[in-house]
């Protein structure tokens, strides 16, 4: 018997009442938030129990939400996928802006590993427990965050790209 | 002083400690790359040799990244097919085709069976370029130039097709929101042809010159394996895992773009081994083949585009005699396209894995956030435990059977 989204729910709200929330469709795939505290518990259960089975870690990135309100500045996005029923669904863990750290989930998926590095690496996410949290695309002895919305993406002194004409400004391109 | 001017064994000293063995004997360091013809791309290993075996290994990239998802926050959407074409430059059309089945997903858009049907072709013909290149230059790594050399003019012919299609090469930029820019030409549709007539002997052949033989194998089988469990946890995805005997497809699992109404098998391996990802590159490439002619058997007619005025450029001729067309075309040129505030992940089978695009939009003409799901960067990393305990020779060739695209490690 195929996997339904409300049975993810259910068994989810069973388990876990307080630290699941937001369950939403969003076109093809089934998304909900959990509390970044308990990420590691809620991917074990998703993992591990008999009937979820989501066996597989898709896809790990963080996205920033500057304008949000401080506890919900930074988001981590879990792809989990179980193979046996077909069924994708995406976990989002909202981070607190100015010391935005989770639960590494490496050991759970090795596959996290880079991901997650990757993640702080644009990010500056920090994820404890993480066996080696370091650059890994970006040079060593960068200091800033690219990814973060407040980092440019070229040089604002540049006058050879003036769009004022097309209705365009820096905060609106 | 900076860290950089350190000498190697100084610098990663805390990657990889200078030690003994047992009998008191040195282990040496040894950095392979960033620049090694052997490695197919920048990325730089350093390995700690005891003699020519790898006792431990660190891998640094990031030498060629480029901040595509950044740029990709600063452009317009039709603006970021050419950044997917840079990733995975073996196969660029799968690329460009995930990228717009995102974008569609995303706008609700139909697509025409016709077009599902020609960007399965061309998604087709690209795996096949990718699988050349990769089963090729492994028999170069393990000594066979013949094959790569007499496989490789075909290559030349896909990119023909692809000169055919959309006038470039190697990064396409192939395709729009809703379909082609052009109709295929009857001159396409000859060259694949002709491609799908003079290809199947030649590649056969070269299975004859390198799966039975004698040297090939030795250099091969048992070389950089995998098992299914560690793959999996490692997020390894498409012939890579395939090879450890897990029928993990995405056009099977989750069909895009019609690829339920073919048949064709998934090819799967055993022991996740150098051999084995040579074995079911290989037949995944008859299998493209067997679904390229189904799709040109079943070809439906109709249009080569969606219906969609507000993402689809409007014919020229019409932009200079309609208002409507024209302004159509100034907002499409200029990015303001009317976008839902959504969250959409498609995934697509790429020449090497699962390749995922998960947008973010804001309503606005730029994604908020676009995050590629990039296979290689996903699986790269178990390389060092995969050679672990090998001889670096066939650390070489582990690593081009495993088809790391520096361009798509560090988009």
């Amino acid at each position: 018997m195929a996997l339904e989204t409300s049975d993810i729910q259910n068994k989810l709200v069973d388990n876990f009442e307080l630290i699941v929330s937001d369950f939403t469709q969003q076109h093809d795939i089934f998304s909900f938030e959990v509390d970044s505290k308990s990420i590691l518990e809620v991917m074990q259960f998703l993992r591990d129990d008999k009937t979820l089975r989501f066996n597989f870690l898709t896809d790990v990135c963080g996205i920033h939400y500057p304008d949000a309100e401080l506890d919900r500045q930074f988001a981590v996005v879990y792809h989990m996928h179980n193979w046996m029923d077909n069924v994708r669904i995406k976990i989002k863990c909202f981070l607190n802006g100015e010391n935005p750290e989770i639960d590494s989930v490496t050991s759970l998926f090795l596959g996290a590993n880079w991901q997650e590095r990757e993640t702080y690496d644009f990010f500056g996410i920090i994820f404890k427990g993480h066996p080696q949290l370091k650059r890994i695309l970006n040079m060593d002895e960068m200091v800033s965050f690219p990814m973060r919305k407040e980092f440019p993406l070229e040089d604002g002194g540049r006058t050879d790209k003036d769009d004022r004409f097309f209705g365009r400004t820096t905060d609106n391109c | 002083m900076s860290d950089l001017l350190l000498p190697p064994e100084l610098r990663y000293a805390d990657i990889i400690k200078q030690r003994q063995n047992e009998d008191g004997s040195e282990l040496s360091i040894l950095n392979l790359g960033p620049t090694h013809p052997a490695t197919h791309g920048i990325f730089q290993n350093i390995l700690l040799m005891d003699g020519e075996r790898i006792v431990e290994g660190e891998g640094t990239v990031g030498y060629i990244h480029r901040a595509f998802e950044k740029i990709a926050e600063n452009r317009p959407f039709y603006q970021i097919t050419p950044l997917t074409d840079r990733m995975n430059y073996c196969s660029s059309p799968i690329n460009n085709m995930g990228w717009w089945m995102t974008l569609e997903k995303a706008l609700n858009i139909e697509v025409p069976k016709r077009v599902q049907y020609l960007r399965v072709i061309i998604m087709e013909l690209a795996r096949i370029a990718d699988h050349i290149i990769c089963n090729s230059v492994l028999g170069v790594d393990t000594g066979a130039l013949t094959g790569f050399l007499y496989v490789f003019q075909f290559r030349e012919k896909i990119y023909e097709i692809y000169e055919e299609i959309c006038g470039a090469r190697l990064t396409t930029n192939m395709g729009r929101i809703g379909g082609f820019e052009r109709e295929w030409s009857p001159a396409a549709f000859r060259k694949i042809n002709e491609f799908l007539e003079e290809f199947p002997p030649v590649w056969s052949e070269f299975e004859k010159l390198l799966t039975r033989n004698r040297i090939f194998m030795d250099r091969t089988i048992n070389v950089g394996p995998i098992s299914a469990e560690r793959a999996m946890s490692y997020g390894f995805t498409g012939p890579n895992l395939r090879a450890t005997g897990v029928d993990y497809d995405i056009r099977v699992m989750q069909p895009y773009s019609s690829y339920e109404d073919f048949e064709f098998n998934v090819p799967v391996g055993k022991s996740g081994d150098t051999y084995d990802r040579f074995c079911v590159r290989n037949a995944e490439v008859w299998e493209s083949i067997s679904i390229i002619k189904q799709a040109l058997a079943k070809m439906p007619e109709g249009p080569y585009h969606a219906d969609v005025p507000d993402y689809y450029l409007p014919p020229k001729e019409d932009v200079y005699t309609t208002m409507e067309a024209l302004i159509y075309h100034f907002k499409i040129v200029m990015g303001e396209i009317p976008v839902p505030v959504t969250e959409v992940y498609h995934p697509v089978e790429g020449g090497n894995g699962e390749l995922g695009f998960y947008l973010i939009t804001d309503g606005s003409r730029t994604p908020y956030r676009l995050h590629f799901r990039r296979p290689c960067f996903i699986y790269y990393q178990a390389f060092n435990e995969m050679v672990k305990g090998q001889m670096l020779s066939d650390a070489i060739a582990t690593l081009s059977s495993l088809n790391v695209i520096a361009g798509e490690l560090d988009a």
